[in-house]
């Protein structure tokens, strides 16, 4: 059962970040915005709200400091993302190019301002981690439940599930819901009805700098204590599990948790003696995650649901 | 005249785009360290001059692998698929070319790098094709599945090279040298491209290699210009259905213009990882190679166009050895890709830029329409 336990709270660690990018891709997407930035805007939040603990953890720790850092890695990605909103919206640009110069940038940029900011002039951003919750009062006594959910936790997994109860009732039961999603599949039908194209996009992709800069802070956090300039490639992770979950959010629900399930037994498979027993190279439990998502695609996705409009700029003289 | 006035048209964007992002970084230096600010931008421009003929050479070694991973997503981007897995065909294609450059000795002569590299085609090509086939049977998104077979590339090879007796150098972690027949030549540049240190001579790494990187952008110049089956691949990226319409297999278009791709990244594992005199090593780490993703950066500088590339990914690697320079002013080398990743950024404008290059001359050309006819 203690296998089962630690399983569970290891697939927190890399769900909930997939998760809430997933999600901030969809937002972008459905508003008609591709975004291939997530693993930047993850990299940037990631770096600013991690300097920001660096900077005040002897002041202040826990989780007052921690929902501080979060709202940092939100404002930083919302920031960064407006780059990619200007290029993509007002300058009809290609939005593959605006992501890609700025997945090149934020790493970069991260290095370059860590070596010029930190007196001893490493890349590395140290934090000390304060954040790790041993057993939620109460919930934490809970048999088994309270033992996969409630120990050994962070604040970040119970935020991150709130946030997708919040975009999936936002996406769907809200008049800004409807009006996202219509600029995604038809803007000029949706121009023609009074919404504000140019409006709705920029509210997308800024919701998805949020969640891709709290990705950032979130992925980090549970997995190391430095930061450096590196998100370990889970921004494309995610834009793999936005597309596996087809741009729903209860789809992306599955996907991420059915992704990260794959990447805890692969991280942790010498813990579970049977896996153990059977002598497998690690390496090829670290590719099972991979394979098996291919594998589910290769099956499901005969119908594909991309936004329709996704990817194209707005061009208000297209009737 | 006509022709070379359309020529710089189409340059132009990315020209803006280069001084544009270069003045940026300048800005960044200004900011951040001012007293150097400015020689600090020579070293930049300067790139591989910095240290003359070798430094020359170092720039064509660097720009090998780039112009090949920018053929192969500038070559995927005409038939209208993005091809982010550069970065897994590439490791696969230089084990497959480490392997042969290390087990198939019995191959005569030349004949054993030839051998190991289109080995290391082949194998990219394999990798790539599998994208293509889930594209075009399984309808899976080109982006998802190049995700994920880069990390299945990776670990695979990270696997078969720990599993090996033959590659596996265990004390460095990393694939063992490859044999000398398996080298490729260098083809006489070791003369051109040197540093006179007193009477020893400091050889750069250039090979045969930027040659054959050149030659294969010519050949996927013709094969994308002048023949039957490039135009239906660029009919496809245009519009599929007018496409099918008209009688191209959409399929058979995805498939092999992925496999051509794969290929591609493919050779450029192989030539980088088969560079004399004993083949470069593949670390056993779980990085994923980031030539793939500079790969995407040329080819959209180069603006797709194969002979754009080349140029394109000349520029990036002749900044990138310049950046190596910067150390001793005080910067860091990152600088270099910032200002990359600003100049890619800059070229996202480049639509609304030729549109105000285009709007201007046209409307000199309505004046002067209007002169003629006296009005």
């Amino acid at each position: 059962m203690d296998i089962l336990y630690f399983i569970v709270q290891q697939m927190m660690f890399f769900s909930i970040p997939l998760l809430l990018v997933a999600l901030g891709g969809m937002f972008s997407e459905r508003s008609g915005v591709v975004n291939i930035a997530l693993e930047g805007i993850m990299v940037w939040g990631a770096f600013f709200s991690i300097l920001f603990i660096n900077n005040v953890q002897h002041v202040m720790s826990g989780q007052g400091l921690l929902i501080l850092a979060m709202l940092i890695a939100i404002v930083a990605g919302m920031v960064f993302s407006l780059l990619h909103a200007y290029a993509a919206i007002n300058l009809s640009s290609d939005q593959t190019i605006s992501g890609t110069a700025l997945n090149m940038i934020a790493p970069a940029a991260a290095i370059y301002l860590a070596r010029s900011i930190q007196e001893n002039g490493v890349q590395q951003v140290q934090f000390i981690n304060t954040f790790r919750i041993e057993k939620v009062p109460f919930l934490g006594e809970i048999p088994v439940i309270g033992n996969m959910f409630f120990r050994n936790c962070y604040i970040t997994t119970y935020i991150g599930v709130a946030i997708f109860l919040i975009s999936y009732f936002l996406l769907y039961k809200t008049r800004f819901g409807l009006r996202l999603r219509s600029c995604g599949e038809h803007p000029q039908a949706a121009d023609s009805v009074g919404i504000n194209v140019y409006k709705m996009r920029y509210a997308g992709v800024l919701l998805s700098g949020a969640l891709a800069g709290l990705g950032g802070l979130v992925y980090v956090i549970p997995v190391s204590t430095n930061f450096n300039a590196t998100v370990s490639g889970y921004g494309f992770l995610a834009l793999a599990v936005l597309i596996f979950g087809q741009w729903t959010p209860k789809r992306i629900f599955f996907a991420a948790f059915f992704f990260g399930g794959m990447k805890a037994i692969a991280s942790s498979y010498s813990g579970i003696p049977f896996l153990q027993s059977l002598g497998i190279p690690s390496d090829i439990y670290k590719m099972i995650p991979y394979i098996a998502t291919l594998a589910v695609l290769a099956f499901s996705s005969k119908k594909s649901q991309a936004p329709r409009a996704s990817g194209v700029p707005y061009d208000k003289g297209l009737r | 005249m006509n022709k070379i006035k359309k020529w710089l048209l189409s340059i132009s964007p990315s020209l803006i785009a280069i001084l544009s992002g270069v003045f940026a970084g300048f800005i960044i230096m200004l900011i951040s360290n001012p007293a150097n600010a400015f020689s600090g931008l020579i070293v930049i421009l300067k790139g591989g001059w910095n240290s003359g003929m070798k430094g020359v050479g170092q720039v064509l070694y660097f720009a090998t692998p780039i112009i090949l991973t920018g053929l192969s997503v500038g070559f995927a981007f005409k038939t209208g698929m993005f091809n982010i897995g550069a970065s897994g065909q590439l490791v696969v294609g230089a084990l497959a070319s480490i392997y042969v450059g290390i087990n198939w000795t019995f191959l005569p002569g030349h004949l054993h790098w030839i051998v190991a590299m289109l080995m290391g085609t082949l194998a990219g090509m394999v990798w790539g094709m599998l994208v293509g086939l889930l594209k075009a049977y399984r309808n899976v998104n080109e982006v998802i599945s190049a995700i994920m077979l880069n990390y299945i590339g990776m670990y695979g090879v990270n696997y078969l090279i720990k599993s090996s007796n033959s590659m596996y150098d265990i004390l460095r972690n990393q694939t063992a040298n490859v044999a000398a027949s398996a080298a490729i030549p260098k083809a006489g540049l070791d003369n051109i491209f040197y540093n006179l240190i007193g009477k020893f001579k400091d050889v750069s790494s250039v090979n045969a290699g930027i040659i054959i990187a050149v030659v294969v952008a010519i050949i996927i110049h013709i094969l994308l210009n002048r023949t039957t089956f490039g135009y239906e691949l660029k009919a496809c990226g245009h519009n599929r259905y007018a496409s099918q319409y008209a009688g191209v297999n959409e399929n058979r278009a995805i498939i092999l213009s992925m496999a051509i791709a794969g290929a591609l990244s493919g050779m450029a594992g192989a030539l980088m990882f088969l560079a004399p005199p004993s083949g470069m090593h593949i670390h056993v780490q779980e990085v994923l190679a980031p030539q793939g993703f500079n790969g995407i950066a040329v080819a959209l500088l180069g603006l797709s166009h194969p002979i754009g590339i080349i140029f394109a990914a000349l520029f990036i690697a002749h900044i990138t050895v310049g950046g190596g320079y910067l150390q001793s002013l005080r910067y860091m080398r990152e600088i270099i890709d910032i200002i990359i990743g600003l100049i890619i950024y800059f070229s996202a404008f480049s639509l609304l830029m030729r549109n105000i290059v285009l709007r201007a001359t046209r409307k000199r050309k309505q004046y002067a329409g209007e002169e003629e006819a006296g009005v």
